[in-house]
C-alpha cells in the first residue's frame, strides 16, 4: 500500500479523480448560482435545500472538503518533489519554447485559488455555520438572495472574486484534459475532451464573473 | 560567423562549476554544432587549455550520446533532431549561444557538458525487455501475424534514442516519456504482452527510484524529442500500469 502512495502514476491519479470531482462540483455550484441572477426564489429554494439537507450537510459537504483537501496537499507534494528533480536549474532556460504558460504554473494559479477559497470559505461557509450552529437562528428560506447581493456591494471583493475567477479558467484549461491524459485517455476522442475543456474553463468562470459583477451592479437598497 | 559562446565548465562531478565566455571567430555556417566545437577544442587545445569535454559518438542522430541544452532547449533550435544535426545555419552571426549539460537530480554532471545518464540504463534493466529462450528454438519473430498499425505504433515507440531531451526539456525532469516508450514498444507486441503487467510496474518503480519528476501533462518533452516520440505512450504507461494495478 506504501508503494502505491509513492508511487508518482498513483499520485497524479489522485490528482486527477480530484480534480475531474471538483470540475463536477463547480458545475453544480454554477448552476445554482446563476439562478440568483434568473429567479430570487429559486435560488432560495436551492440554497435552503443544501443548507439544510442531512445528505448534503453530512454526506457531500464532507466529502467535497476532503476532494479539495486531497487535491490541494497532493499538489503541494507533487511540486516540492518536482522541485527537488532538478536541484541545479538551468542559467537559461525556454520554457514558453515547448509548453504554454499555463501547463508551466499550475501551483500559481492553484495557490491563487486556494487563496480564494479561504476567502470564500469565510464569507459564506463560516457565515453559515455561525448562523445555524452558533447564532442558533431558525430556518428562514427567504434570505439566501439578499446576503448574496449584500456580499458584492464592496469593490473590492468583487475584483477579487473576478481576478480569482480568471485563475480558475486558466487552471481549469490545462487541468481538465490533463486529467484525462494522467488516466491514460489518449484516442480519438481527446480532440473533443479539449474542445470540451475550453468550453467549459471559459464559460464557467465567465459565468461566475458574471454573476458577481451583475450582483455588485444590482445592489438590494430597501 | 563571429559567436559569442558561454559554456558551462565543470572539473569533476564534485566541483562547483561555472559558465565561461569563449568568443570564436570564422564559424562557417555549414558546420554541425558539434564540429563548431571541435574547432573551439582545438583553439583551446592549442593554447593549452582544457578542452571542453561533450558526449558525441554516432553524429548521424542515432546513438543519442550528444545532449546538451542549447539557448535554454535541449538539442537547440532546431525540432526533431540531435545536437549532430543541428547546423550553424540555425544561428545567426554575432548571436550569443548559451550551452549547458541536461539538468536533472537523476543525471548528475561528470564534467563540463556530460552527464551521466545510467539512471535510464537501470530503468531499462528492471523491465525493459523480453524473456526468450535463446537456444535456437526460439519462434521468428516474423512468423507471428502483427497488425500494420500495431507494428508501427510499437516501431515509433522503439525509436526512441535514451537521450533524455525529454528529462532535460520537462519542467519537472519527468522521465515519462521515455520510461512509456519503452514500455509501449513491447506492451504492443505478442511477444512483449506476456511480461506486460510486470514489466510496467517494475519501470515505473525504478524511474521513481531515481528520483525524476512527475508528469505534469505539459507536452513540453514531446516538442523537444528528436524521434517524436507521442504523449499516447504516456497515456499507454498509465494505463498499463493502472490495469496492472488493479488486477494485483
Amino acid at each position: 500500500m506504501s508503494g502505491l502512495i509513492k508511487s508518482s502514476i498513483v499520485r497524479k491519479v489522485v490528482m486527477a479523480l480530484s480534480g475531474l470531482f471538483l470540475v463536477f462540483f463547480l458545475a453544480q455550484h454554477f448552476t445554482i448560482n446563476i439562478t440568483s441572477v434568473i429567479d430570487p426564489e429559486t435560488f432560495n429554494t436551492w440554497s435552503h435545500f443544501m443548507g439544510y439537507n442531512p445528505l448534503v450537510q453530512y454526506v457531500l459537504q464532507p466529502v467535497l472538503i476532503a476532494g479539495v483537501v486531497i487535491h490541494f496537499v497532493m499538489g503541494f507534494v507533487l511540486e516540492i518533489q518536482n522541485n527537488k528533480a532538478r536541484g541545479v536549474k538551468y542559467v537559461k532556460y525556454k520554457g514558453g519554447a515547448n509548453a504554454p504558460w499555463i501547463s508551466r504554473n499550475m501551483i500559481i494559479s492553484g495557490a491563487v485559488i486556494l487563496a480564494f477559497i479561504g476567502l470564500h470559505m469565510y464569507d459564506f461557509w463560516v457565515h453559515e455555520m455561525a448562523y445555524k450552529y452558533i447564532e442558533g437562528h431558525p430556518e428562514d428560506p427567504t434570505r439566501y438572495h439578499a446576503e448574496t447581493v449584500h456580499k458584492f456591494e464592496p469593490i473590492w471583493r468583487t475584483i477579487i472574486y473576478i481576478v480569482s475567477f480568471a485563475l480558475l479558467a486558466l487552471h481549469l484549461l490545462h487541468g481538465f484534459a490533463s486529467s484525462f491524459q494522467t488516466m491514460g485517455v489518449n484516442n480519438k476522442y481527446t480532440p473533443a475532451i479539449k474542445t470540451f475543456t475550453k468550453a467549459f474553463a471559459i464559460v464557467i468562470p465567465l459565468g461566475f464573473a458574471f454573476i458577481a459583477i451583475y450582483h455588485h451592479l444590482n445592489p438590494i437598497t430597501h | 560567423m563571429n559567436l559569442n559562446l558561454k559554456i558551462w565548465r565543470q572539473k569533476d562531478a564534485t566541483s562547483k562549476g561555472q559558465m565561461v565566455d569563449y568568443p570564436l571567430k570564422g564559424v562557417e555556417e555549414d558546420m554541425s554544432f558539434l564540429e563548431m566545437l571541435d574547432v573551439l577544442n582545438e583553439q583551446l587545445i592549442n593554447k593549452g587549455e582544457e578542452p571542453i569535454e561533450f558526449d558525441h559518438d554516432c553524429r548521424e542522430g542515432i546513438c543519442g550520446t550528444c545532449s546538451m541544452q542549447i539557448n535554454g532547449r535541449p538539442h537547440g533550435p532546431d525540432r526533431l533532431v540531435t545536437v549532430c544535426q543541428l547546423h550553424m545555419r540555425s544561428f545567426a552571426d554575432g548571436d550569443t549561444i548559451v550551452i549547458e549539460p541536461f539538468r536533472a537530480t537523476a543525471f548528475p554532471v561528470i564534467k563540463d557538458l556530460i552527464v551521466d545518464r545510467g539512471a535510464f540504463d537501470r530503468i531499462q534493466q528492471a523491465g525493459g525487455f523480453i524473456s526468450v529462450n535463446t537456444s535456437g528454438n526460439t519462434l521468428d519473430a516474423n512468423a507471428i501475424p502483427i497488425g500494420k498499425d500495431i507494428a508501427d505504433t510499437a516501431f515509433n515507440a522503439a525509436t526512441c534514442i535514451g537521450c533524455g531531451a525529454c528529462v532535460a526539456a520537462c519542467k519537472n525532469a519527468s522521465a515519462m516519456l521515455f520510461t512509456s516508450a519503452k514500455v509501449s514498444q513491447f506492451a504492443l507486441l505478442p511477444q512483449g504482452q506476456v511480461e506486460a503487467p510486470e514489466r510496467v510496474q517494475n519501470m515505473v518503480r525504478q524511474m521513481d527510484l531515481e528520483g525524476f519528476g512527475n508528469c505534469t501533462n505539459t507536452g513540453a518533452c514531446e516538442v523537444e524529442c528528436p524521434k517524436g516520440i507521442s504523449l499516447e505512450n504516456i497515456a499507454r504507461m498509465n494505463r498499463e500500469y493502472l490495469s496492472a494495478t488493479v488486477k494485483g
